[in-house]
């Protein structure tokens, strides 16, 4: 269990935070640590601790797995792109064509998160698509 | 003086029979105790035992009930000992559906070059340091087996 050891203080952090369902598993050398966040900014802290540990994470000894919780009544969710536009597509894959964009910072109407990754979004001007989840940003 | 014997006698077998038939609340916390797997507290208070802590499943909490309830003198058993949460296992994506995923998620990292195998994403290329968090968090979340990361932070 040295790798439990190694994480302590990031397991011992996932506890402090609160993270729902938290799942902490060794198996073939690797740690599994899975959850839910309440919030985007609780990720990030788990994830500085991580980095803090394993300074640029190149020891590949561990999958930090853990999501933002999501009100089910949320229906709005903001682009949160680095700075450029983000695309929205005809199908959940980056194969799929694009049929519109919305703008960095923009709130967008979430239609539908059944797939983890891939939300199907419709903008202001009414354009229906899939976005890539990981660059949205539930509104409360 | 036969008399006071014979009372002398009586009350003897009467304390005998009803310590007989009640052992005390401390003798049968320390026998269902000794019976009982390690983890788990034995409590008695007249004749009612209640159990609590710990234990592996359901089969070991129910087998722990039936130790108490056949220890005598035991009247009742509350049964408060928990079942301890199995560990979920850990779920690791299929290589199909992975690939497609990594695509997805590094195609905003123009430098980063990804290649799956068995489970395990390789990283290479280069990376600038405020976007390697968020590729890692990108990439955790597609339930790989491994990520290794030989990237050169910039």
């Amino acid at each position: 269990m040295a790798l439990a050891d190694k994480y302590k203080t990031l397991t011992d952090a996932a506890t402090a935070a609160g993270i729902a369902d938290l799942a902490v598993r060794e198996q073939d050398g690797i740690l599994y640590i899975d959850g839910t966040a309440a919030d985007g900014a609780t990720k990030d802290h788990l994830w500085e601790v991580y980095n803090q540990i394993d300074p640029n994470f190149t020891s590949g000894d561990l999958v930090l797995n853990v999501n933002v919780a999501i009100d089910a009544a949320v229906t709005h969710a903001k682009v949160i792109t680095e700075s450029s536009n983000l695309n929205i597509r005809k199908g959940p894959g980056t194969d799929q064509p694009i049929v519109g964009k919305a703008a960095h910072g923009e709130v967008i109407t979430l239609v539908n998160r059944s797939n983890d990754l891939w939300w199907l979004v419709r903008t202001n001007d009414g354009e229906e698509g899939y976005c890539y989840a990981q660059y949205l940003e539930a509104q409360a | 003086m036969k008399t006071t014997k014979l009372l002398m006698s009586m009350v003897i077998a009467t304390t005998l029979f009803f310590v007989g038939c009640k052992p005390n609340d401390a003798a049968i916390q320390a026998a269902i105790q000794a019976k009982e797997a390690a983890g788990i507290t034995v409590a008695v208070a007249k004749g009612e035992v209640t159990l609590t802590g710990e234990v592996d499943d359901e089969a070991t909490k129910a087998k722990a009930e039936e130790i108490a309830k056949a220890e005598k003198g035991v009247k009742a058993v509350i049964n408060n000992l928990t079942v301890k949460p199995a560990d979920v296992p850990v779920v690791i994506a299929e290589d199909s559906a992975l690939i497609k995923n990594v695509a997805d998620a590094t195609k905003d990292f123009p430098t980063v070059k990804a290649e799956v195998k068995d489970g395990v994403i390789l990283l290479t290329g280069e990376i600038k340091k405020a976007s390697l968090i968020t590729l890692m968090q990108h990439l955790s979340a597609l339930k790989p087996k491994k990520i290794d990361n030989k990237l050169t932070v910039k």
